[in-house]
């Protein structure tokens, strides 16, 4: 018996599992909003340390951002590789553009480690004010996020290779898509509030 | 060197002064030889715990049967069960703390000021996070998707997990008491007395990490009952046609989702600032510890909404139960609901009005909190308009609901004294405060969960509580909440600050004592309730009632035999009107016969659950005590958990058409066999579960 | 709250802000007797109603109509929304009033001259600072009767509530951050002060005495504090620092010009308090 057919009239397993999903990111978005909120508070905490114009390179921002909008792109791709592709082993053209989802992912991250460790050497650590403290508290949560997703991906990649696209494996690239989207959504928002924001004032 | 640093590295910060039994020993004072106890009893009872089931054999029952099982039946039971435990430790707490405040006019008492503080935070903590909130969870769990007509939640797995995390953070409060020492902060945690340079022990990371699994579970849940209650009820069932009980279930929930988080922020910034010397809430460097004030009241006060809408839920069902009516105003009390989720997220600064914001946020906030009772002043009157023209039996559940009704519109009326800011200025962190929270919490959201209880227990167990010892209960519950705490409004208007170890107010002295002999009530009630537990089951048989509907309910989970199947409906049931059993009764139609029986499938068990619920313990207690290679471990194997269960393929189970039909069989055999009883029979052992539907 | 009424003249209330000495917590009191008595508008139906219904309507009275699908009335929701939105509309304007007129930080419009005191919360022990004479004392307030006195707060820890019950309401003390509290006191007397938020195990005895005194004691008070008092030098802050309890109040004849600011500044920079005194 599939797990479509349970006898739950009014709502299939998948839409279920989808509208779930959206409800935890909900809340995810609630953690996101409020370090915004503490972040707006703490901007001008920077007790006499570096400041946001003082840290921030705008090129090194754009970047990232490319990378992450771009496997946005990639993971839409896969997306529909996993919606139009024809047999049920066909996962070629979906690991594919999963691989490339996952490098850009991770060399996104990888940016912004490399970012934080310059920014150690400059003196600007978390323990130095409360203004970084919150700056690094807003930007890694976001970055834990994508490698987060990224080992999600991965795990899906293995899914794909040994069930080929079944149900649940569907249903798991439905939700990491989600996943994936409010990221890069969220990724926006601190581009344009902490680093667009850091640079003007 | 080496060896102790091969020690610090395996075992962290514990040392041998971190054991209770330890400290008591080099230093026997009397508040140490109480914690020493304390932690005996949790060493013993654990130990003794394991040795029955060994002896016994039972191991393979109870992770077959309970622990791995994904039935929200099951799962409801054993949170109701933690509830219970945590409810006992959090009782003698309190009666603790009332003995050494009695004692201590003048004089050192007996707990040290230390222990005295501790005392006061794992109270608040347990009764919070550990006693109430897995209560809720564990009556969501059954009754809502039996009031909707679901066999299930909606991601049973998830429901699994929340209960696993919950027992795991309750373990840790456990632990607490054995090795190490629980936070001196409150349950509220506020920096910077939190943060590491004013409390360099290992409480204050007890506390963040036992609340963050905690909170963690709760949201998991909320998710699920609001994804249950939206998208899994049976054909018919408009929202507008639900039980009051599933309104207030669906607004809780709703609560849940939103306002964890803000604490789930809170203690992990707070954390970041321990751990790793961030600046968020200390003195020095640009830390703001009003920040701390903010998100964690941001959290606070649904909370305190998210343990009081459930509780109104059980007396909208419980009144119009035991009046034989339907409820009055069922419009207005879906709205009230609604509207009392919606403003619990606009006045949290009433938590705080003494922190020095100014005179037009302090007033807007007042505003904002007196429009709260508005929407709760119209479900209190719908309760009493719906006993007009009833008939109202005074049963358990309805004996708490009407003590419910009289004694919360007094914590209603500190309230309203509470939001207007100048007289907060005068009563804030008094005792007062404490005197309309516990009037708020007492007859508000315990006498609620007992009233559910006492409810449903025939539902879920197939046989009645005792209603003599339940009345006695009843009776010490009301009476000891009253001597308890009216002392308590007395002397927070006398200036009596909270959370002081001793007085030096001789005045207070006598109201004190009548206090302590409250409490001594509330001790003895709660003692009661275990007494009626042993003799109800020692009279189970007397008092069965398998055909399912003891007291001529009327919502659809008493259409179910009691206990229900394991799959709850053969057939999911199409649902006409509100009250549907009810109407369905008095059509004579309450059972209809299904035309055929179909396979039903069922999750299977999974051990994912109780794996991630013992990996995050472990986790917790290794970032408690800096054992870095078990938090790490810990970490690695929750994860490790959810990726191999989302390689499982075969997750569900059948229970095949004839097995069904021969569980209903029996069932329907059962009901022909009944005699139906009058109301006025419904605590009599003539009552088997079948209502008489008056002439 | 009946019995509350009944027990104002009783002894252990004496101790609370319905034995007010001042204006604003005679101000607060009366807020509270006009709050107490509107809000038995809402209480007594219910408390009347409750036991009523339940009583007339018990199932072994035959004596009652028994309507068991009515469930709705239009007059009904009208008596049960309109009169308490009304009340609480009220209330609330009475809310935003009375929270412009008690507000902390409003200066009191009385004639005399204000008196500025400078407080500092540490633990246990309250610092007070009198910048006019410059002088200082630990755990005891001395103020004029009727003379408006202006205190700004911080604290030298953790977060810290001052409360004087008879005086006037609370506000909190916290490190780096200045707060504010207007208060007067209209008879002689020694009241009772303390801080209502918790600060570790000598929070029990975080009080201070609060004496009201006529002006010319108040002078006297000031000169004997300038001849007899020691130096409010680093050894002294040195000393409040430390986690105690002070057994009596201490006197100081000299309080550095802006030593509220200099600890201010050494909270905010986690430098350590006791040196703020040193040039």
């Amino acid at each position: 018996m599939s797990a479509d057919e349970l006898g739950h009239v009014g709502s299939t397993l998948g839409e279920r599992a989808v509208f779930g999903f959206w409800v935890f990111l909900m809340s995810d978005a609630v953690i996101f909003a409020l370090l915004f909120a503490t972040y707006g508070s703490l901007l001008d905490a920077t007790a006499g340390g570096p400041t946001p114009a003082a840290l921030f390179r705008i090129g090194d921002s754009l970047i990232e951002t490319w990378l992450l909008l771009s496997s946005s792109f990639t993971f839409g791709m896969a997306s529909i590789a996993m919606k139009y592709g024809n047999a049920r082993e066909n996962v070629g053209p979906l690991l594919a553009w999963s691989a490339v989802t996952v490098v850009l992912g991770l060399s996104f991250t990888g940016m912004e480690l490399h970012d934080a460790l310059t920014l150690f050497q400059q003196g600007a650590y978390p323990s130095r004010s409360g203004y970084l403290s919150v700056l690094f508290a807003l930007v890694p949560f976001h970055g834990l996020h994508v490698v987060g997703g990224s080992i999600w991906l991965i795990v899906v990649m293995v899914q794909l290779l040994t069930f080929g696209r079944d149900v649940r494996v569907n249903m798991n690239m439905l939700r990491l898509g989600l996943f994936w989207h409010f990221l890069g959504i969220v990724w926006v928002a601190i581009f344009s509030v902490v680093y667009l924001q850091g640079l003007i004032r | 060197m080496t060896d102790a640093h091969a020690w610090h590295v395996l075992f962290g910060n514990i040392d041998a002064h971190s054991w209770a039994f330890v400290r008591a020993w080099d230093n026997p004072t009397v508040s140490e030889v109480i914690a020493a106890v304390a932690a005996a009893i949790v060493v013993i009872a654990a130990a003794a715990l394991g040795a029955l089931t060994t002896a016994l054999g039972k191991w393979r029952y109870l992770w077959m049967e309970w622990f791995t099982s994904l039935d929200p039946k099951k799962i409801a039971i054993m949170y109701v069960l933690i509830a219970f435990v945590m409810l006992f430790r959090a009782v003698i707490e309190g009666v603790l703390m009332r003995a050494q405040q009695a004692v201590a006019v003048n004089s050192p008492g007996f707990v040290s000021p230390e222990h005295f503080a501790q005392l006061f935070s794992t109270h608040g903590t347990i009764m919070v996070f550990f006693m109430a909130m897995p209560f809720i969870a564990g009556l969501f769990n059954y009754i809502v998707p039996l009031q909707i007509g679901a066999r299930d939640v909606a991601f049973p797995l998830l429901n699994s997990i929340s209960l696993w995390l919950t027992a795991g953070a309750a373990a840790l409060l456990m632990a607490s008491l054995v090795v190490g020492k629980f936070s001196t902060g409150g349950w509220t945690g506020y920096p910077p007395y939190t943060e590491l340079g004013f409390s360099p022990g290992v409480g204050p990371d007890y506390w963040i990490w036992a609340v963050t699994l905690g909170s963690i579970g709760s949201n998991l849940t909320g998710l699920n009952v609001f994804v249950t209650i939206y998208k899994m009820r049976a054909p018919g069932m408009h929202l507008m046609r639900m039980p009051l009980f599933c309104w207030t279930a669906l607004c809780t929930a709703i609560l849940m989702i939103f306002a964890m988080p803000p604490l789930t922020v809170a203690t992990a910034l707070l954390a970041l600032d321990r751990y790793l010397g961030y600046h968020f809430f200390t003195n020095d460097l640009g830390g703001n510890m009003m920040n701390y004030a903010n998100l964690f009241w941001l959290f606070g006060h649904p909370e305190v909404y998210i343990l009081i809408l459930p509780a109104f839920g059980v007396y909208s069902e419980v009144v119009s139960t035991f009046s034989s009516k339907a409820l009055y105003g069922y419009t207005s009390l879906a709205v009230a609901t609604g509207a009392i989720a919606v403003l619990s997220f606009t006045v949290w600064v009433h938590h705080f009005f003494t922190m020095g914001q100014s005179a037009d946020i302090n007033g807007a906030f007042g505003i904002a909190t007196m429009a709260i009772a508005v929407p709760t002043g119209v479900k209190i009157y719908d309760w009493i308009w719906t006993m007009f023209c009833g008939e109202v039996r005074f049963s358990v559940p309805m004996l708490y609901s009407l003590a419910f009704m009289v004694t919360f519109v007094l914590g209603g009326f500190s309230g309203i004294i509470l939001a207007m800011p100048p007289l907060d200025f005068q009563v804030h962190n008094t005792v007062f405060i404490v005197a309309h929270f516990h009037n708020m919490l007492i007859p508000g959201v315990l006498y609620g969960l007992l009233a559910g209880y006492h409810f449903w227990f025939p539902k879920a167990f197939g046989f009645r509580l005792n209603e003599r010892w339940g009345r006695i209960a009843w009776a010490c519950w009301v009476a000891g909440f009253f001597l308890t705490f009216m002392p308590l409004y007395v002397l927070g208007l006398s200036g009596m600050v909270r959370r002081a170890q001793e007085v030096f107010e001789p005045a207070f002295r006598p109201w004190l004592f009548v206090s302590f002999g409250g409490a001594s009530l509330l001790l003895c009630a709660l003692v009661a309730l275990l007494v009626q537990l042993w003799v109800s089951i020692r009279e189970r048989a007397d008092n069965q009632v398998f055909v399912g509907d003891p007291w001529d309910g009327r919502g659809l989970e008493w259409s179910l035999s009691a206990p229900p199947p394991e799959y709850a409906y053969a057939v999911v049931p199409v649902v006409h009107g509100r009250d549907t059993f009810f109407e369905a009764k008095r059509n004579l139609n309450a059972r209809p016969p299904p035309e055929r029986y179909a396979d039903i499938a069922l999750p299977r068990n999974s051990a994912a659950g109780v794996l991630i619920g013992i990996s995050a313990a472990a986790a917790a207690f290794g970032l408690v005590w800096h054992i870095w290679w078990l938090a790490i471990l810990g970490f690695t194997a929750i994860w490790a958990a959810v990726i191999g269960r989302s390689f499982a393929r075969a997750v569900y189970r059948i229970v095949p058409a004839a097995a069904v039909e021969r569980t209903e069989a029996r069932w329907r055999h059962a009901i022909g066999d009944a005699l139906p009883v009058s109301r006025a029979c419904e605590t009599t052992s003539a009552n088997r579960g079948l209502a008489r539907a008056p002439s | 709250m009946a019995v509350v009424a009944t027990l104002s003249g009783c002894d252990v209330a004496g101790h609370g802000f319905l034995n007010a000495h001042g204006p604003v917590s005679s101000g607060e009191r009366h807020l509270f007797c006009i709050v107490a008595s509107v809000m038995m508008l809402v209480i007594v139906p219910v408390l009347v109603l409750t036991p009523l219904f339940a009583w007339h309507y018990r199932l072994r009275n035959r004596d009652h109509a028994y309507r068991p699908n009515w469930k709705f009335s239009w007059w009904l929701e009208l008596l049960i929304w309109l009169p308490p939105s009304l009340i609480v509309a009220s209330l609330a304007v009475l809310v935003w009033r009375s929270s412009h007129q008690f507000d902390p930080y409003t200066p009191l419009p009385l004639g005399a001259g204000r008196i500025e005191v400078q407080a500092v919360a540490f633990d246990w022990k309250w610092l007070f600072i009198y910048p006019q004479s410059g002088v200082a004392a630990v755990d005891e307030l001395e103020i004029p009767v009727g003379h408006p006195v202006h205190i700004t707060l911080t604290s030298a820890t953790v977060m810290q509530s001052i409360y004087i019950p008879v005086l006037a309401g609370q506000i909190y003390a916290m490190g780096g951050m200045v707060t504010q509290l207007n208060l007067a006191a209209d008879r002689t007397g020694v009241f009772m002060g303390e801080n209502t938020q918790f600060n570790g195990a000598g929070y029990p005895r975080d009080q201070f005495s609060v004496v009201s005194v006529s002006d010319t004691d108040f002078e006297r008070w000031v000169a004997r504090l300038r001849t007899a008092g020691s130096a409010l030098d680093g050894a002294a802050l040195g000393r409040l620092s430390a986690k105690s309890v002070e057994s009596k109040p201490l006197y100081f004849a000299t309080a550095p010009p802006g030593l509220f600011q200099q600890i201010l500044a050494r909270v905010r920079s986690s430098a350590p308090v006791a040196d703020a005194g040193a040039r």
